[in-house]
């Protein structure tokens, strides 16, 4: 069995992900957010006068704007107990050799370079603020593909940079979009060339180490004309007892023809705050995927979304949220048809258990002249026990003609006639509880590269160790 | 001493008392028909004997292969030997039939995902199921579609034959395999079970018709009225059932 980057939480979370190494930093921003350290982060990087301003104008809507009065509570997040920038290296290894030690041991425990030998073309590794390991195959470089992390791109490709970033998510958008605008660092910056197909997956793996650290990566993709590309992200950090916050944006461009598949295997400890924007935009035929598993973290607020820009694009999001004791897993989708027949399906799927808390969210737009859209949403969520909870808010804005619309929405318990029929069987109740769950989310698992599947379901395994008595 | 004894057993559910006191031997080697009209407490038996959590011991004892079973789970009955084919098969989204088979199989051979040397192969499992899959006129691709999701009546009695063949149980109680199955399917899960017959088995089947019972030669036959066995005999009191209906137990003609 391949060891995929690993990606389970559970009882062994704290042993397999949730250590930490003493840390090590070349520079640490001073703690809190002041308009000195979003100065002084640009100012590493020596990015040009434009980005600066950028920042400093985010960072003013970042006050300007209130906290969203909706979704989870994030009333403990305290912004002036966070490091917003953290490099850990002098420079980015394009070999493993080239990382320092201390980083690529943590990552060879993750399994990363294991992985980038077995399925990946490409692998990015994101240790606190900035990427430490970078890699391309090289007929994909050949090919034009550009994989970068952020920061390379701004600096390597000024121009197809300026005229993308920022479009698809203004950091006047909420309040963490507008953070994460102020003191962007890190993530990956794609392009995929006219007619080009990236078949084996590009990987971004994040990983937070320091204490009260903020992690704020920006992820930018742009899929010129019929490309295709996938790119997956996994995400572990150590458990500590206060809390850390991840913020990150990612903007997507799916140019005519195109399709994007972005793959999500959020794991964090469950000391984080979990608060990301996901955008993309697609045009005439285009077709966006947002498979996205958040099965870690402390309170996720995520709504990957699509805007179906010309006729004939095509959204779809696949959800699975996993919600255990003390975590909030706010999640959904939205899906905003701008121009006429362009399709979009929501699949949510979540399982709440030990008192978690799972929620749907999700909003369906379809402006007036967008004639004969569809849309789908199917939404199930599985209690294991009487004290978890699981809620669905799905709204729907329809100002067209000739919509189809559907909506399913179902909350079921494992049901003790299946529970009984697999024990009949000699299968002992623990597995066959999450053999149930596992068969549960198998609309989800059978759209992951086999390896996250295998490991999703070992992950699945784990949770529920703890859940039978 | 007979492998599967059972003493006096009482059972209720949701506080009404079903089964009544019944007693019953099955041994290996053994074909037991239990016949009985609609209602009579055939089906609580059957799922009392697995353990179902609905169905509640009020007294009596089942013992099996000399060991005390009321107080075990489902799933350690169904290890020692014990085997249920459901009247109504339950729907399992997401998990196929190759996997539940082979988690089944590896489950009873005490495999828990260390020692790999007691899972069952690939190989192991394909010579195991491919003679039932054929007796069973099963087509290969019905392993990779989920438990009983969108399968027939009669796939899904079928499927429950297909279990069996693979754990291969000492004692299998068939609860109403026959019913709702047409004429073709109950020749091919007679012939499965037949091919399963012998020195190694036991069998105890339920059944409200008589049907079954020409393809299925039973050894002994009971007459189960009103949550207790009136009567047990040859496979002559399937004949006189079969001329006289359950009327001459004071049950109305089913």
């Amino acid at each position: 069995m391949a060891v995929a980057p690993k990606i389970s939480v559970g009882d062994d979370y704290r042993e397999k992900y949730g250590f930490y190494d003493p840390e090590k930093f070349i520079f640490k921003a001073k703690k809190g957010l002041t308009e000195d350290v979003v100065r002084e982060i640009s100012w590493m990087k020596s990015e040009p006068e434009w980005m600066t301003k950028f920042r400093l104008r985010s960072l003013e809507i970042f006050r300007k704007k209130s906290m969203p009065n909706w979704g989870a509570d994030l009333s403990h997040i305290d912004f002036e107990n966070i490091f917003y920038f953290l490099r850990a290296s002098e420079k980015q290894g394009k070999t493993w050799d080239e990382v320092p030690a201390d980083v690529k041991r943590t990552f060879d425990r993750l399994g990363i370079p294991e992985a980038e030998r077995k399925f990946l073309a490409g692998v990015s590794a994101q240790y606190e603020s900035e990427v430490v390991y970078h890699s391309l195959h090289k007929e994909l470089s050949d090919k034009g593909v550009i994989f970068l992390d952020t920061d390379s791109g701004l600096r390597e490709h000024p121009e197809l940079f300026k005229e993308y970033f920022g479009t698809v998510i203004p950091p006047a958008d909420n309040k963490f979009s507008a953070l994460n605008s102020a003191v962007w660092s890190g993530g990956s910056f794609i392009y995929v060339p006219k007619g080009v197909r990236v078949d084996i997956p590009l990987q971004a793996y994040f990983r937070i180490n320091a204490e009260n650290m903020g992690q704020f990566e920006r992820t930018l993709i742009i899929c010129d004309e019929g490309s295709f590309v996938h790119y997956i992200e996994g995400c572990t950090a150590p458990m500590y007892t206060t809390d850390s916050l991840h913020s990150a944006v990612v903007e997507i461009i799916v140019k005519k023809g195109a399709r994007c598949r972005y793959t999500t295997i959020q794991n964090w400890s469950t000391n984080v705050y979990n608060l990301v924007t996901k955008r993309a935009v697609a045009y005439a035929d285009a077709t966006m995927e947002w498979v996205d598993g958040n099965l870690g973290s402390q309170v996720t607020m995520k709504y990957p979304s699509v805007y179906m820009m010309e006729p004939g694009a095509k959204g779809d999001v696949l959800s699975v949220a996993f919600a255990g004791k003390g975590q909030h897993q706010d999640a959904g989708a939205k899906m905003v048809h701008v121009a006429p027949n362009t399709t979009s399906t929501i699949t949510s799927k979540s399982i709440s258990k030990a008192g978690g808390r799972t929620t749907y969210r999700g909003l369906v737009k379809v402006y007036p002249q967008a004639e004969n859209c569809k849309s789908f949403v199917k939404c199930d969520a599985l209690l294991l026990d009487g004290e978890s909870r699981s809620d669905t808010y799905p709204y729907n804005e329809v100002e067209a003609e000739n919509v189809t619309l559907g909506h399913e929405a179902t909350v079921s318990k494992v049901s003790d006639e299946q529970l009984f029929y697999l024990m009949s069987r000699g299968i002992p109740l623990a597995e066959a509880e999450t053999m149930i769950v596992n068969g549960f989310i198998e609309p989800f698992t059978k759209e992951l590269p086999l390896e996250y599947a295998v490991e999703l379901n070992r992950l699945i395994q784990l949770e529920m160790e703890g859940s039978v008595g | 001493m007979a492998d599967l004894e059972i003493r006096d057993l009482r059972v209720s559910v949701e506080g009404r008392e079903i089964l009544k006191g019944v007693s019953l031997d099955v041994s290996k080697g053994e074909v037991h028909a239990v016949m009985g009209p609609n209602g009579s407490g055939k089906s609580t038996l059957s799922q009392t004997l697995l353990g179902h959590p609905g169905y509640k011991v009020e007294g009596g004892r089942v013992r099996f292969k000399g060991q005390d079973i009321l107080e075990l789970t489902p799933d350690a009955r169904s290890r020692l030997g014990l085997f249920l084919a459901l009247q109504y098969p339950i729907v399992v989204p997401g998990i196929t039939m190759n996997n539940f088979l082979r988690t089944a199989l590896n489950a009873h051979r005490g495999y828990d995902g260390k020692d790999k040397s007691k899972s069952v192969s690939p190989k192991e499992f394909r010579t195991l199921v491919e003679p039932y899959l054929e007796t069973l006129r099963i087509d290969r691709t019905f392993l990779s579609r989920y438990i009983n999701e969108g399968f027939s009546g009669g796939e899904k009695k079928r499927a429950e034959i297909l279990q069996m063949a693979v754990l291969q149980p000492e004692v299998a109680v068939l609860d109403e395999t026959d019913s709702g199955l047409d004429i073709d399917s109950i020749k091919y899960v007679s012939e499965a079970i037949n091919k399963m017959r012998g020195p190694e088995l036991g069998v105890l089947m339920i059944t409200h018709y008589t049907r079954i019972l020409q393809f299925i030669k039973p050894d002994y036959v009971h007459v189960m009225v009103a949550g207790q066995v009136v009567e047990s005999g040859g496979a002559e009191v399937a004949d006189r059932l079969e001329r006289e209906g359950y009327a001459q137990w004071g049950e109305e003609v089913a």
